[in-house]
């Protein structure tokens, strides 16, 4: 699997996302400067998180608007997979590749901590390494991730199998209390109509290393691998 | 004003130089300063850049050492770490301007600290933050934790280091000054480091980075001073934080220290312009000449004066190799930072500055710096606290108090803080915030880095020595708890008027335990700051030296944290208390919380028996026999079994306690240099402590779901942990 890491300024977390897909794949990926005019051939493009133009403006705004970005459109547009972390997931929705919109958490802080998560649709190329319904621990890093979007909106991701993660207890169930930071209907990641797309915002690539806290993240990775090799 | 308007004393006076330090400038002048040449003395002479009132002290630590590439007086202590790699580190302080404006002083303070390290060609891989607010009740304080942690925040998760350890504490000593000191560690090649000294006359002189403003225009100044009942006021000489551009400065600087462009460079902090081009004109022994009309401005008008005083925050200043301008050029090009020639170096040995076709400014560099006042300020040395007799001290009931001293707030859990830091950004924290140390992996080769801010201000205030003494060793002692060899530390000393004799005692008794620990422990000092003058109408902080530590291990898979791990496990006392009563109770937390008393001599230090119970320990973990470890610290022994319920989950039978000492000082006692470890192994780790004629005794089992002391009942680990976590966010969502 070839993987493009597409870096803007201001990304800060291509470094672990690296790691996580060289961990999977066995070799770097490829880093782009958002300047470069065309991306190479890839199986996957990631876009990390971080803080693309300092999220001066909104979240992902800025980068959304980047020339990289409509490159990344088309090769959306053509089936190739792509994958937005947290920032990433945030430049997703600014481009209007995923529905809806990233708002500050409600504690109106930045909060780092390991959330659980259920996989609620396994049938894709992003979550075919977990089975369906399997819980997963993985940490969150971020400021703005209260996902929200009007109710026709989330009825049709519901109905048509497009919510990817929902952030629930140890045990999976879907408790306010574990929902970190307000996501309606504790949405934590979707897909795109094709699921060719995922946006989320915690972070699988923080969760591939024993000697870190968790492999949790790892299925993301190998499961991306095996289907797209 | 104008650059040539009159200067007098008085004006001079205004800007913080005494009388005779007018003098002497004019004296090295040869005539009376203008405006821009008065700034400039008046900047590189403030306490916070001359350093006048604590060099003669600082002198005294020992600052070398086997490991060390590089100690004081550069940007940031260096020192090896094998496989040809270097870890570059530092703490600073931004106290002043965060008890001004919390969220800007703090968020600047983490972005200035960040600049010294990655000027000397590390790439920053961690922060830590050391706190200290006033009194939870005074009505400024819960503004302050959420400004400042917001500010640390803010700055620190958008650079992308993470921040990954520190202390919060409270105390009314600091209702007007809070202490907010930030560490930032970096990772180099050894033979890449760079440094501040200019070289090469001809060479360019370049400004990249953010433009100039009016923002922090003699911020060094104010922060050589005290304050008086209208800090609010100081609010423009507060700076303005851009992580974001910072962020980019990194990334471009590292680009560019990959090449052999980079003769010398010194990011623009205190006294901005002033002192980078100072210090890298000094250091050289050489002269520099700035253009300042070539200098990028965010304002129009901007005087000499103010371009050189302005503390404009991610700026730096770089002598180029020749020919090297076009590459630097495309470089920053790409990161799309300012980037402007404005001077080049000389062999004169003058700070010439020019604007407007006229020389605002001509200043001899040597006498500037070697000439900078100096001062050995009378100080006396304060009678010796009278000891606190245990055996007097009321009998209670040890859980209930417990229960009381983790939810206090000094002890309570400050996830509240952590978790609004980005602890996890590159992928390399291996124990994250909450224990004894952090520990960083260093991917390359497997190594790891602990890392540990610790001062004890109550006990510095009531014996300086003893005091600087337990800072330096509770520090080597929290590295050793992971498992790591300390390597150096950094240190930052808070303390309050200098001019006053009993700050100064404290200020040279601190100085001296720290000393001592130092040399004992064979501990070295590479970096540190100075911040004075922190009163407010009179009254001074507690004397508080913080001290940054950093240690290494070889594997970082052999790092060991604080969490019990496994029922039935024994639990083990490495230490005895050297207070015959059976435990020391003087300025401790105990004596504190329950009693209400702040007397008492603190706990006195053995270095000889610190060194030897660290190694073991050390060496304990080293060979996989430890599951768990702890140092006993604030709160002593039950405290410290408490937290490791807490962090593992699992509950504690404590065995029958000593009958020959009050059970409060057995339990709350505060005595130094003393461990507890997990061991499924006892017999080994008890037989190995003997042939070390170490003391170590088994007091405990792991096992079920409560803390049990024998004849004090029981308390649920589950109850202890929703009392360690309420207190900070109850308090904060009061406000």
């Amino acid at each position: 699997m070839k993987a493009v890491v597409v870096i803007f300024p201001g990304s800060n977390r291509e470094h672990d996302v690296c790691l996580a897909l060289k961990r999977a794949t066995g070799h770097e990926p490829a880093r782009i400067w958002h300047r470069e005019g065309s991306l190479p051939d890839a199986d996957l493009i990631v876009l990390p998180g971080g803080f693309a133009y300092g999220d001066y403006l909104r979240c992902g705004a800025m980068a959304a608007h980047s020339p990289i970005m409509r490159e990344v459109r088309a090769r959306a547009d053509r089936g190739t997979p792509v994958l937005g972390i947290c920032n990433g997931f945030q430049v997703l929705t600014e481009a209007g590749m995923l529905p809806g919109a990233l708002l500050p958490n409600r504690t109106l802080t930045f909060i780092c901590r390991d959330v659980h998560l259920r996989v609620e649709n396994n049938q894709t190329i992003f979550t075919c390494g977990y089975s369906a319904g399997q819980t997963i621990r993985v940490p969150t890093a971020h400021h703005d991730g209260n996902y929200t979007a009007d109710p026709g909106t989330l009825d049709r991701l519901e109905d048509r199998g497009l919510v990817a993660f929902r952030y629930c207890s140890p045990t999976g169930e879907l408790v306010d209390s574990d929902n970190v930071n307000g996501s309606t209907r504790a949405i934590a990641g979707i897909f795109n109509e094709t699921r060719t797309v995922l946006g989320l915002m915690p972070h699988p690539e923080n969760a591939t290393d024993p000697l870190l806290g968790g492999t949790d993240g790892q299925g993301l990775f190998d499961g991306l691998v095996g289907a797209l090799q | 004003m104008d650059n040539r308007s009159n200067v007098t004393p008085e004006l001079a006076a205004e800007m913080g130089l005494s009388p005779e330090e007018f003098d002497r400038a004019v004296a090295i002048l040869g005539r009376t300063p203008n405006l821009t040449e008065l700034g400039i003395f008046s900047a590189m002479w403030s306490e916070h850049c001359s350093y006048k009132s604590s060099k003669v002290w600082l002198k005294t630590l020992p600052t070398t050492g086997p490991r060390v590439i590089c100690g004081p007086g550069e940007n940031a202590g260096v020192v090896d770490i094998g496989d040809g790699e270097a870890v570059v580190f530092k703490i600073e302080s931004h106290n002043h301007p965060s008890f001004i404006e919390p969220y800007q002083g703090a968020a600047t303070g983490v972005g200035g600290i960040l600049r010294d390290v990655f000027t000397m060609g590390a790439r920053p891989i961690a922060m830590l933050n050391s706190l200290r607010f006033g009194s939870p009740d005074h009505p400024k304080t819960r503004h302050l934790v959420g400004g400042v942690v917001a500010g640390i925040g803010g700055y620190g998760n958008c650079v992308g280091v993470p921040t990954v350890g520190g202390e919060c504490q409270f105390h009314p000593a600091y209702n007007g000054n809070i202490l907010v000191n930030a560490m930032c560690v970096g990772l180099a090649r050894a033979d890449r480091i760079f440094y501040s000294a200019a070289a090469g006359p001809g060479n360019l002189v370049i400004y990249v980075g953010a433009k100039t403003g009016r923002d922090g225009i003699h911020g060094a100044t104010m922060a050589s001073a005290e304050f008086g009942g209208d800090a609010g006021e100081m609010r423009p000489t507060v700076q303005v934080g851009d992580p974001f551009t910072e962020k980019l400065l990194i990334e471009a600087c590292l680009e560019l220290m990959e090449t052999d462009a980079i003769v010398a460079i010194q990011d623009m902090g205190a006294a901005g312009l002033t002192s980078s081009a100072v210090e890298m004109a000094g250091k050289g022994g050489l002269g520099i000449e700035l253009d300042l009309d070539h200098v990028p401005v965010r304002e129009e008008g901007m005087s000499p004066y103010e371009i050189m005083l302005s503390e404009s925050q991610e700026r730096m200043l770089m002598i180029l190799a020749p020919g090297s301008e076009a590459l630097a050029r495309r470089v920053f090009d790409k990161w799309e930072l300012d980037f402007a020639v404005i001077g080049r170096v000389t062999e004169t040995g003058r700070l010439v500055l020019r604007m407007h076709g006229e020389t605002a400014a001509e200043i001899p560099v040597g006498p500037l710096v070697t000439e900078a006042p100096l001062y050995q300020r009378p100080w006396t040395r304060r009678d010796p606290a009278v000891d606190i007799d245990a055996a007097a001290l009321p009998e209670r009931d040890p859980l209930p108090c417990l229960k009381l001293l983790i939810a206090s707030p000094d002890l309570a859990s400050k996830r509240w803080v952590w978790e609004q830091y980005d602890y996890l950004v590159q992928g390399n924290t291996v124990k994250r915030p909450g224990g004894d140390a952090a520990v960083i992996r260093i991917a390359e080769t497997g190594k790891a880095l602990a890392l540990k801010t610790d001062a004890t201000p109550r006990y510095c205030r009531a014996d300086p020595e003893r005091g600087g003494m337990q800072a330096v060793a509770e520090n080597w002692r929290n590295l050793t708890a992971v498992g790591a060899v300390p390597l150096a530390l950094t240190d930052n000393m808070n303390f309050g008027n200098p001019e006053k004799p009993e700050i100064m005692g404290e200020f040279v008794g601190v100085i001296e335990g720290m000393r001592q620990a130092c040399l004992a422990l064979d501990y070295p000092v590479v970096s540190g700051n100075v911040s004075l003058y922190n009163e407010t109408s009179g009254s001074a902080i507690l004397p508080t030296p913080v001290i940054g530590g950093v240690g290494l291990i070889a594997d970082a898979g052999q790092a060991v944290d604080l969490a019990l791990k496994q029922e039935g496990n024994a639990l083990i006392l490495i230490g005895e208390p050297v207070d015959q009563r059976g435990g020391h109770l003087g300025s401790s937390l105990y004596l504190r919380e329950i009693e209400g008393r702040e007397d008492g001599p603190p706990p006195p230090v053995d270095l000889t028996a610190e060194r030897r119970r660290g190694d073991f320990v050390r060496g304990e973990i080293a060979a996989g026999r430890v599951a768990a470890c702890h140092d006993i610290s604030d709160g002593g022994l039950l405290v410290a079994v408490a937290e490791m319920a807490m962090a593992g989950g699992w509950g504690v039978a404590l065995d029958a306690l000593p009958v020959s000492a009050p059970r409060h000082a057995w339990l709350f006692g505060e005595d130094q240099g003393r461990y507890l470890i997990e061991t499924g192994d006892p017999e080994v780790v008890l037989a190995s402590a003997k042939s070390m004629s170490i003391y170590a005794q088994c007091i405990g089992r792991v096992g079920g779901s409560e803390l049990t002391v024998p004849g004090a009942g029981a308390i649920s680990v589950a109850e202890l942990r929703a009392a360690n976590e309420a207190w900070l966010p109850g308090y904060m969502a009061q406000g």
